[in-house]
């Protein structure tokens, strides 16, 4: 990992007016977080359903497409990663600085909120936020990873990342049997379930995987993906003006 | 010492061909790639860069392969075509960046000298965003230069520098080569390349067209007759005193307009205006037909 380029994608992440969104839809989360609470008196059912549909199903992939494109999609967009490339850097090195301050935004601005939003709406000795945390953590690794490499591998990848994260995650992925079963958001759910024990039925904490399968799953997706960046990022062809 | 070496490099996209079938040396000096828009220049660049693999053919530095190789980094200074770099932060804090990505043993003095080379250290305290196009066009030059390399590889180096600006450059890049490095630059304007470089080598359509010496290759350029299309308020009356006095080759009337064809540019410019006047016709206009760059290059590719 390099510290130049962390320091410049730290820059160029922050320093663009999209980067707002990093605060507001956290913001959002611990919005309705209140209002749940408000209106629910607490209820853990309904933390656990704001938390696991909206927080999880919609906030989380949602900010991972943001934090994981925003890290390297621009620059290769505007042909100024020339500046990282033209160096005896190894590509690897790049693609890993950027991961690592991919990984880090999405603790700070997804997993840290929902842990926050889970123990404002509703919890027991923060049993909710602690599982929620983790399951958060995990999809939050893997969504982010998978969004960073798709960037690196298309110039759409802010599209082709919203109908990922929108449609087959957050849609599919909640109803549809068979998608639920290659679904990061299920596998990530799983060692939350483990972690809630008896309680996770009742707290309406589910997966359709079990946990070995989930977190292996996982662990294949965040290794691949980091794997396809790197090899991407190695013979990235930089657009020619003529 | 570098030198970059191109043995029969073609490129092609789909089924555009970009680059076609080119071998040619860049040996230490100034070298002008010359060729109109789309010609293929930056592909070629992209290529001698390492950030391009040729379909066929091998590009080489030193011997040594360019392609998924960052270790020639060390060795080449790259000012790219594109104009984007890290607007957020100052000139200053992006030269600092770039000598501590070389890895620079001393990167603050690094960056300073290289700002000092292309003076801007005034300005290297705002943010890029502020500079203009010249501005950013010497600070990309700074960050090509910061590690003192062998090779420096420019893309259209001269676009958006004003002229000052522009013999500013020139006399850089010419103490650059007079130092014993390679620099290699891309142009669409021929005076340009003309004024600085050695060698030539000239692209069109992919094609490597000619090479060498500049003065060798305009004096190919100025053996073929120049024509031109001129308007009058008589052209028959014009055509007639053209050829009577011998000012051009070739005279023909059509079209509501005169085709001349001479050999002699500067016999035709300056006896054009004085016959127009001593046979009382009114010139409306004179046209080069084939002075444009792309028209240039389409006669050295015919020969």
């Amino acid at each position: 990992m390099n510290p130049v380029v962390m320091e410049l994608t730290v820059r160029g992440l922050l320093g663009r007016r999209r980067s707002l969104l990093l605060v507001v839809l956290p913001l959002l989360l611990l919005g309705l977080a209140a209002l749940t609470r408000w209106a629910s008196e607490g209820s853990i059912n309904a933390s656990s359903g704001l938390i696991g549909n909206f927080g999880m199903g919609t906030l989380l992939p949602l900010m991972c497409l943001l934090i994981g494109t925003g890290v390297i999609g621009p620059e290769i967009d505007d042909g100024s990663i020339v500046y990282l490339l033209a160096k005896p850097v190894p590509r690897r090195s790049i693609l890993l600085a950027k991961l690592a301050v991919a990984l880090a935004t999405t603790v700070i601005f997804a997993v840290l909120p929902i842990v926050a939003s889970t123990a404002i709406a509703g919890d027991e000795d923060l049993r909710l936020s602690s599982a929620y945390g983790l399951a958060a953590l995990l999809a939050g690794f893997a969504y982010t990873t998978i969004f960073v490499a798709l960037s690196v591998l298309t110039r759409n990848a802010v599209i082709v990342g919203l109908l990922y994260a929108l449609l087959w995650e957050s849609v599919l992925g909640g109803y549809v049997p068979g998608v639920r079963n290659v679904s990061v958001r299920q596998w990530a759910l799983a060692p939350a379930e483990e972690m809630l024990g008896f309680r996770a039925s009742g707290w309406g904490v589910s997966s359709a995987v079990t946990m070995p399968v989930g977190l292996s799953l996982l662990a294949v997706v965040v290794i691949g993906a980091t794997w396809w960046g790197i090899a991407k990022l190695k013979t990235l062809r930089l657009a020619a003006a003529d | 010492m570098s030198t970059i070496v191109l043995d029969r490099v073609s490129r092609w996209y789909g089924n555009v061909v970009a680059v076609n079938d080119v071998s040619m040396t860049i040996a230490p000096g100034i070298t002008g790639l010359l060729g109109p828009n789309g010609a293929g220049k930056s592909t070629l660049i992209a290529m001698m860069g390492g950030f391009l693999a040729p379909s066929t053919g091998t590009v080489a530095l030193d011997g040594g392969a360019v392609w998924r190789n960052p270790a020639i980094y060390r060795a080449v200074g790259l000012v790219p075509e594109a104009e984007a770099m890290y607007d957020m932060i100052t000139g200053w804090q992006f030269l600092l960046a770039n000598a501590r990505l070389h890895g620079l043993p001393d990167a603050p003095a690094a960056a300073r000298r290289a700002l000092e080379t292309v003076d801007m250290v005034d300005a290297s305290d705002r943010p890029i965003a502020t500079y203009s196009k010249g501005m950013k066009q010497r600070v990309k030059m700074a960050t090509a230069l910061v590690h003192d390399p062998a090779v420096l590889l420019l893309d259209e180096p001269f676009n958006g520098m004003d002229p000052r600006q522009r013999l500013h450059l020139m006399d850089l890049l010419r103490r650059l080569a007079s130092e014993g490095r390679t620099v290699l630059f891309s142009s669409h304007i021929l005076e340009e390349v003309e004024q600085i470089a050695d060698t030539i080598e000239v692209l069109v359509a992919g094609r490597h067209a000619a090479s060498g010496d500049y003065r060798r290759i305009r004096r190919l350029m100025t053996e073929r007759p120049h024509q031109y299309t001129v308007s009058s308020t008589d052209d028959r009356c014009l055509a007639a005193a053209i050829i009577a006095a011998g000012a051009a080759d070739g005279v023909s009337v059509a079209g509501g307009s005169i085709a001349v064809q001479t050999s002699d540019f500067g016999r035709f410019t300056h006896a054009l205006p004085r016959l127009a006047q001593e046979s009382g016709v009114r010139l409306l206009e004179v046209d080069p037909a084939d002075e444009s760059l792309e028209s240039v290059f389409a006669y050295l590719v015919a020969r």
